[in-house]
């Protein structure tokens, strides 16, 4: 049963990773986001980590994601241009992140952790539960708790700053390289 | 499922992201590739946070989220801003960072 589960929501993420990157209207590649996120928490809810699964379909599937087709929305379709400008990127690409799979892969099956190749311990009923998260995060992890939310205010007046409209925008023009402006 | 399983597949979402990252153009596109690769990154912190145990790592998933909002609101400001000042959306033209 977790076998049928797991391959599930691993063919889900992995279909919406492939949509996104594949897909040539940015629209639809925000919605193929949207549809990687749930089937991988589904896999953290897999993993016993329910809160992070409930925080990964409410943050991220919820919020960042309505920022997303926000923006998708507002700039429209952009015209990704069909000549390359580093001959074989096409090509080269693809075979860059193949070698960085199989490398990866090689370090995580090479390994000498037994640990890995097993389920993994038994764990306590509460495990990953918001009780225990709120727990740790309010008395271990406190101040990495108060870094996030610093983190976080700071990120918000920032984007309020880049995208404010200014009295008078300055027009500018792509120049070659050594024109001044 | 043993946990290996979890820590493949989290190697895949990542190469896939890092594909997109090479190949699109489009920086809201390639937003969203780095979001598959945070998101990859949190699929192995917890898969190894259930093979040990620990409960460290949902903590560790949980800043990495903050963390990937952040990017998120200040990438899409600047795509916002770039669009507002009739800049090429493509990262092949805006290559420089002055101006």
């Amino acid at each position: 049963m977790e076998e049928v589960a797991f391959f599930a929501g691993a063919i889900g993420a992995l279909g919406g990773a492939i949509a996104v990157i594949a897909l040539r209207n940015p629209f639809y590649s925000v919605l193929a986001l949207v549809v990687h996120l749930v089937a991988l928490a589904g896999l953290f809810l897999l993993l016993h980590a329910e809160f992070v699964a409930a925080a990964q379909v409410v943050v991220y599937a919820g919020a960042v994601m309505v920022l997303y087709v926000f923006v998708a929305a507002y700039v429209g379709g952009v015209e990704e241009p069909i000549w390359e400008p580093i001959a074989g990127q096409r090509f080269l690409a693809p075979a860059l992140a193949g070698a960085l799979f199989i490398e990866l892969s090689i370090a995580i099956l090479g390994t000498g952790l037994k640990a890995i190749s097993s389920e993994g311990p038994t764990i306590a009923a509460g495990f990953g539960s918001p009780a225990a998260i709120g727990e740790l995060m309010l008395e271990r992890f406190l101040i990495a708790f108060e870094a996030a939310s610093i983190l976080l205010l700071i990120a918000a007046v920032g984007a309020v700053v880049l995208a404010a409209r200014r009295k008078q925008e300055p027009p500018i023009v792509v120049e070659e390289a050594g024109s001044g402006r | 499922m043993a946990v290996e399983w979890y820590l493949v597949l989290s190697a895949l979402l990542f190469a896939i992201g890092a594909a997109g990252v090479l190949l699109r153009r489009s920086p809201l596109v390639i937003l969203l590739c780095l979001e598959l690769m945070l998101n990859a990154g949190t699929l192995a912190l917890l898969a190894f946070s259930r093979s040990i145990g620990n409960q460290d790592g949902h903590i560790f998933a949980l800043v990495v989220m903050v963390v990937a909002a952040c990017e998120v609101v200040v990438g899409l400001g600047l795509i916002v801003a770039m669009f507002r000042r009739r800049l090429p959306l493509n990262v092949d033209e805006m290559r420089g960072l002055r101006g």
